[in-house]
């Protein structure tokens, strides 16, 4: 047989078959999570497949209130209390408002190790493409099927190579990275297709780092973003669980749709403007542009080492007149290891507000919804237009250095000049 | 499967629209009731979406490549349905917004939608697969479901394909 990429591996695997590109299979699946934009739609379609208030293994299921929370309305209040009460029927596993972001706690928490096979109702799942896990967003209706059952069907996709080569210059940072990538492939550069990332590059990144690059596989329509698990994954993973790795790596003969091979050592941090993700443009590029808001944080920036990077920045400066900063850490667990070094303290110093762990103002639900005719430069993985809320808004989307850079600057900065 | 023939005018729209565009993230985090949400269909996009195909008796949406990407938010197929929309035609479509759409019976075809403009009067037989285009006169085939999704729509959705079997069970998994 010819030798398979890491998504045919896992589907194998937990297919109980060897399958390859394009082959349909039903497959277990290791972990289902819901948040709140989708569990209430999960629960009235479990109970519309006869399994009201059940799930196959109550240890396998996650429901996050993280998109809309704290609640900031009566109907989003009413939806939140329908997920508390499945959760305490089912025995599901609930992570309240103040948790942090479902892509986040789901390995934080020790849910899913490498070679996992797991689906999210949350189209960003294939963030732990990066911890080796095939992970991928579905909707509702198939979210409570996996709940259900424990399975789902797949067609295994192809799978695109990805080779990061050189070495990443100073100031510019993996989420330049992959909205370069989003630039050159576009919306639809890669949809129904797994990406496979690989390279120097990705060796030398953190876990964290690594997530930032995986989340935003989503962004070229992949339905995966995936990583080999060397032994940077795999004590991240022992320390924040006991769940045994089943590691998978692609086979040297493993048939690939094509391969990218990208040299990032000229790279220049990247900017995704208005209102499209793959609209990017080098930040030289960009005319002089004013912002009012800055977003340091959602599920594709919103961790320790982001946070330590914004407070490189930040430490010792002010927010410039008419510009505010929301910070959103990704979990609970960041906030408070951001406070113990310090971060939080630099951030409300320089005037920035601090907001529950969540989403913070990602998807326009609260938290920050910007004016008519603002911009805002966000570490978040959406620039669309009515993203945040407003459709007479301009969003662009920058690393956490850029977004520093940005806020005391007043107009989208450079940060270069901070790691010289 | 038993697949009416549907007939509509034609709604025309881009490339790459996304499923805030469909359902923004303000309203969907605040009901499960998709015909009250229905209203602000495709609002980012076209404002009078709603309005127009209740006043031409449902519509087709036709559109270019990549519809429905971004969210995995049910609610973009649900809401669609909601306003009436018969059928979302493209070029080509994102792959969670694609299952959605089965899952909730949204029919969704993948054709030249460079042929149609708008105001175009469709005949679509899903069961043949073609569009016919009542104005210019000329037709539109497309390829088939996959087996796996047509029998899921055999079976009235995957919600009632479970509750019939009590989990998966296809008589034509493999490709």
């Amino acid at each position: 047989m010819p030798g398979q990429t890491i998504a045919e591996k896992i589907f194998s695997r937990h297919g109980g078959h060897d399958v390859y590109a394009d082959d349909i299979v039903i497959a277990d699946v290791d972990f289902v999570m819901g948040q709140d934009g989708t569990s209430p739609l999960a629960i009235k379609a479990l109970a519309a497949m006869g399994f009201e208030n059940k799930v196959f293994d109550p240890t396998k299921v996650a429901l996050v209130i993280d998109h809309s929370s704290p609640s900031p309305l009566e109907g989003v209040s009413a939806l939140h209390k329908q997920m508390r009460d499945f959760a305490a029927a089912s025995g599901a596993r609930l992570y309240d408002v103040g948790c942090g972001v479902c892509h986040q706690l789901l390995p934080e928490q020790g849910h899913v190790v490498p070679g996992d096979l797991v689906v999210g109702c949350d189209s960003h799942t294939c963030t732990y493409g990066a911890l080796n896990v095939f992970s991928t967003g579905v909707g509702s209706t198939d979210g409570a099927a996996a709940m259900a059952t424990g399975k789902l069907w797949f067609k295994v996709p192809r799978t695109i190579k990805v080779i990061f080569t050189g070495t990443l210059p100073k100031g510019v940072f993996a989420k330049d990275l992959i909205l370069y990538l989003t630039g050159q492939l576009g919306a639809d550069g890669a949809t129904y297709e797994a990406l496979e990332f690989s390279g120097p590059v990705i060796d030398t990144l953190s876990v964290e780092a690594r997530m930032t690059i995986s989340n935003m596989a989503i962004e070229l329509g992949a339905k995966a973003g995936l990583m080999v698990a060397d032994d940077k994954t795999l004590e991240w993973v022992a320390a924040h669980g006991t769940r045994e790795s089943h590691p998978v790596a692609p086979d040297p003969d493993a048939i690939y749709e094509r391969t990218v091979e990208i040299d990032v050592s000229d790279l220049a941090p990247q900017i995704a403007c208005p209102h499209t993700v793959d609209n990017v443009v080098p930040l030289s590029d960009l005319p002089p542009t004013p912002i009012a808001e800055g977003v340091l944080g959602t599920c594709t920036n919103g961790r320790l080492e982001d946070f330590a990077i914004a407070a490189h920045i930040i430490k010792g400066h002010k927010l410039a007149p008419g510009v505010r900063l929301v910070v959103a850490p990704a979990s609970k667990d960041i906030f408070l290891d951001a406070i113990a070094a310090g971060f939080i303290q630099t951030f409300i110093e320089a005037g920035a507000c601090i907001v529950t762990p969540g989403c913070g103002p990602c998807v326009g639900t609260h938290n920050g919804v910007p004016s008519d005719g603002e911009n805002v430069i966000s570490t978040a993985n959406r620039n669309f237009k009515g993203r945040m809320g407003n459709s007479n808004a301009f969003i662009y989307l920058g690393s956490p250095a850029t977004v520093a850079a940005s806020v005391l600057a007043g107009h989208i900065n450079d940060p270069r000049p901070y790691f010289e | 499967m038993s697949t009416p023939i549907l007939i509509a005018p034609a709604f025309k729209y881009g490339n790459d629209i996304n499923t805030d565009y469909i359902i923004a993230g303000k309203y969907k985090f605040q009901s499960t009731d998709m015909k009250a949400m229905a209203v602000h269909a495709m609002e980012e996009l076209d404002p009078d979406y709603y309005d127009k195909l209740q006043q031409a008796g449902g519509g087709f949406l036709v559109a270019g490549t990549n519809f429905g990407c971004g969210s995995s938010r049910e609610q973009a197929p649900l809401v669609l349905l909601n306003a009436g929309t018969k059928a979302v035609l493209a070029k080509s479509f994102a792959r969670i917004f694609f299952r959605n759409a089965i899952n909730t019976g949204l029919p969704v075809v993948i054709c030249d939608t460079d042929q149609i403009d708008a105001g175009d009067e469709l005949r679509l037989d899903l069961a043949t697969g073609v569009v016919h285009n009542n104005i210019k006169g000329d037709s539109l085939t497309f390829a088939p479901l996959p087996p796996v999704m047509t029998q899921l729509l055999e079976d009235g959705g995957l919600a009632a394909h479970i509750r019939k079997h009590g989990t998966f069970a296809f008589e034509k998994e493999q490709k």
